[in-house]
């Protein structure tokens, strides 16, 4: 039954991961960037809804309705100002502007809020725990609720990739860019899109992990970033279902890494694994191979 | 002399200039430290930008001239930082004078981080591009996180190594703890001095330009520049590409026990993700492959916070506005033309004004460009 415990957690982390993860995907496969503030605008959202039902007392819904809105303007705007401008420049160029815009959060947040941590009171907090198999298994409403909410939006943003007009314009940019254009696909708006869709997805991991984990700080964000973005490449960056199930399964590994092997060397653990993933398939778990034109 | 300038390659002349600016800064802060010119929170900074300027300047070695993005290279800093540590500490007793030990002390760890370069290296090498760069940053980060449980102790019996401080099992009386998991280093006797500094500095100018300058320099710009071509003229290229990472790597690793031998306490939390992009910060403002902006730019963003001191709680959010501006200001087309009309306009304004004025906005102007 620990072992359950244990996998039904790693689950519940791994989801998170997997929707941070999809945000890097997505803007990875389309604007061909590697987005570090992304974890941030997660710390963003948390304090958001922190700060929504602390100071305001918003219903807990409401609350990751606002934290969503507030990072979907703010991705938006950090692309407008910070990113679209150097739209044509070298990768490593738009990667240190990232970089900046990361600085930029975190200490924003800093200002703001202050350098102690503060309680995140869980939006499930009204919820008791659930029981299954005669008690035996304790499940937290924190950690079925974001498997459950990881679940429906893999769903629905399924369906919009694959099924809306907006959804087909954005796997156009991201196979070919210049054609895309040609057949009167407006570039702009697509990625600005995606840099939308992602902050908002940020916002909601923002809200579940500080759920799980309550304290929120402004490098909150960091670490989970760093862990989302190797997820992501774990399963192959730019593809969306690689993504999901990199997220997953680094999730699973941490958890089991913690509880079976130490603690202290989970971390290690979770990049020595991408490491050897990696190395046998070099493009990650379900990426594009890349084949070489001379 | 003249003619002797003329006759010299442009890189020889790069080098060149390279050497002079950093001797000339030497001078020049030496001379304004004996007349008490030089501030303590400043003469603090000394070493650290020293560590700062051969960190970037091999970083450029890897990022630059061999064109692979790579973001741990703080795990080597730190693998030359806490084997430096244990090293002076273990000889405290047995070389008395400082400078000799600090140079052990950082020739063992330039030699452990090569060590760890060359098995990094081999398998990372293969991956490409963004793959690549995710790679350096896990084994960095797995690098701090085995440094976090790693427990060296130092006793009548020798030296110790530990997965906790129990199983250390240190002589009470006699033991030392040197390397205390997580809390790092504490205790350490301060060696470094600015002069070593400079002299760390200028070797690892000497070693880089002379790579890039030689043979082995050309074949690692080639395959940068087309892989598929060099590697068709017969050149290995994984060999080459281990070439510039290690050599990297071990000159990160003697910085690294430079930075870490200018502190009592230093724990491995500093050599943290954030620390490798700083140094890449440095690598891509100075411009990559451009040494001498290395220098520049390493020594200029060392000391900005601490010029940004009166901004106080605002100064890291300057920093990280500064950092976007330039990017802007250095890589869109739109925004510089928008800039050198603002510049012509306050030209033409001031222009109407004495000759001086003129020559001032000029030089503004200039400033305004980089």
């Amino acid at each position: 039954m620990t072992f359950l415990t244990h996998f039904i957690s790693g689950l519940s982390l791994g989801s998170v991961y997997a929707i941070i993860a999809l945000g890097y995907t997505m803007v990875y496969g389309i604007a061909k960037m590697l987005n570090f503030a992304h974890g941030d605008v997660i710390m963003v959202g948390a304090y958001i809804a922190f700060c929504s039902t602390a100071y305001l007392n918003m219903p807990p819904w409401l609350a990751v309705i606002a934290a969503m809105l507030f990072c979907t303007c703010l991705g938006i705007i950090i692309e407008r100002l910070a990113y679209k401008p150097l739209r044509d420049a070298s990768s490593l160029a738009v990667l240190i502007t990232a970089i900046g815009v990361s600085y930029f959060l975190q200490n924003a947040a800093l200002i703001i809020w202050g350098s102690a941590p503060k309680v995140f009171t869980s939006v499930f907090d009204r919820i008791d725990n659930f029981r299954f198999f005669d008690g035996k298994l304790v499940v937290a409403p924190e950690t079925l609720f974001t498997v459950l909410a990881c679940i429906l939006i893999m769903a629905v943003l399924s369906v919009f990739i694959n099924f809306t007009k907006m959804g087909k314009s954005m796997r156009a940019v991201s196979e070919d860019n210049g054609a895309a254009q040609l057949m009167g696909i407006n570039v702009n708006s697509t990625i600005s899109m995606t840099f939308a869709i992602g902050s908002a997805l940020a916002a909601v991991a923002g809200v579940l992990l500080c759920s799980s984990y309550p304290t929120i700080m402004p490098t909150t964000g960091a670490m989970p970033g760093i862990k989302a973005f190797t997820a992501a490449v774990f399963g192959g960056i730019g593809s969306i279902p690689g993504a999901m199930i990199g997220g997953i399964l680094l999730g699973i590994i941490e958890i089991f890494a913690r509880a079976y092997i130490s603690t202290e060397l989970s971390d290690a653990i979770v990049f020595g694994v991408l490491i050897i993933v990696l190395l046998v398939r070099p493009t990650g778990l379900l990426g594009k191979k890349i084949s070489e034109k001379v | 002399m003249k003619n002797r300038l003329k006759n010299m390659s442009s890189y020889s002349k790069k080098s060149a200039t390279a050497y002079s600016i950093v001797i000339i800064a030497f001078i020049i802060v030496s001379v304004l430290d004996s007349f008490g010119f030089i501030t303590n929170s400043l003469y603090g900074q000394l070493v650290p930008i020293c560590a700062y300027i051969s960190l970037a300047v091999s970083l450029n070695l890897v990022v630059g001239i061999s064109g692979e993005l790579s973001l741990g290279h703080a795990g080597f800093m730190s693998i030359g930082a806490f084997s430096g540590v244990i090293v002076s500490t273990c000889l405290q007793h047995s070389i008395v004078a400082p400078i000799p030990r600090l140079l052990i002390a950082m020739a063992v760890g330039a030699l452990i981080a090569a060590v760890a370069g060359v098995l990094i290296g081999i398998p990372v090498l293969r991956l490409r591009g963004d793959y690549l760069a995710i790679v350096t940053l896990a084994f960095g980060e797995i690098i701090r996180n085995i440094l976090n449980c790693t427990y060296v102790g130092l006793d009548s019996a020798g030296i110790r190594f530990a997965t906790s401080a129990e199983k250390l099992g240190l002589d009470p009386v006699s033991g030392k703890m040197i390397l205390n998991g997580p809390m790092g280093a504490t205790g350490v006797q301060k060696l470094s001095t600015f002069g070593v500094g400079i002299l760390v500095v200028l070797f690892t100018l000497f070693v880089v330009q002379n790579l890039i300058n030689s043979k082995q320099g050309r074949a690692i710009m080639a395959i940068r520049d087309n892989r598929i071509a060099a590697e068709s003229v017969g050149l290995n290229v994984t060999n080459f590409k281990l070439t510039a990472f290690v050599t990297s790597a071990a000159l990160a690793g003697m910085a690294g026990a430079l930075f870490a031998l200018n502190y009592s306490t230093i724990a491995p939390v500093k050599f943290n993700f954030n620390t490798s992009i700083l140094i890449l910060v440095f690598v891509v403002l100075g411009g990559m492959g451009n040494i001498v902006g290395s220098i520049i730019s390493a020594t200029v963003l060392v000391i900005l916070p601490e010029a940004l001191r009166e901004f106080a709680d605002y100064r890291m959010l300057m920093y990280a506005i500064v950092l976007i501006l330039v990017m802007l200001a250095t890589n869109n087309m739109q925004f510089r033309a928008m800039l050198d009309k603002a510049i012509e306009r306050i030209k033409s304004a001031v222009g109407r004004g004495s000759k001086k004025e003129k020559q001032q906005a000029q030089t503004e102007g200039g400033m305004g460009n980089e």
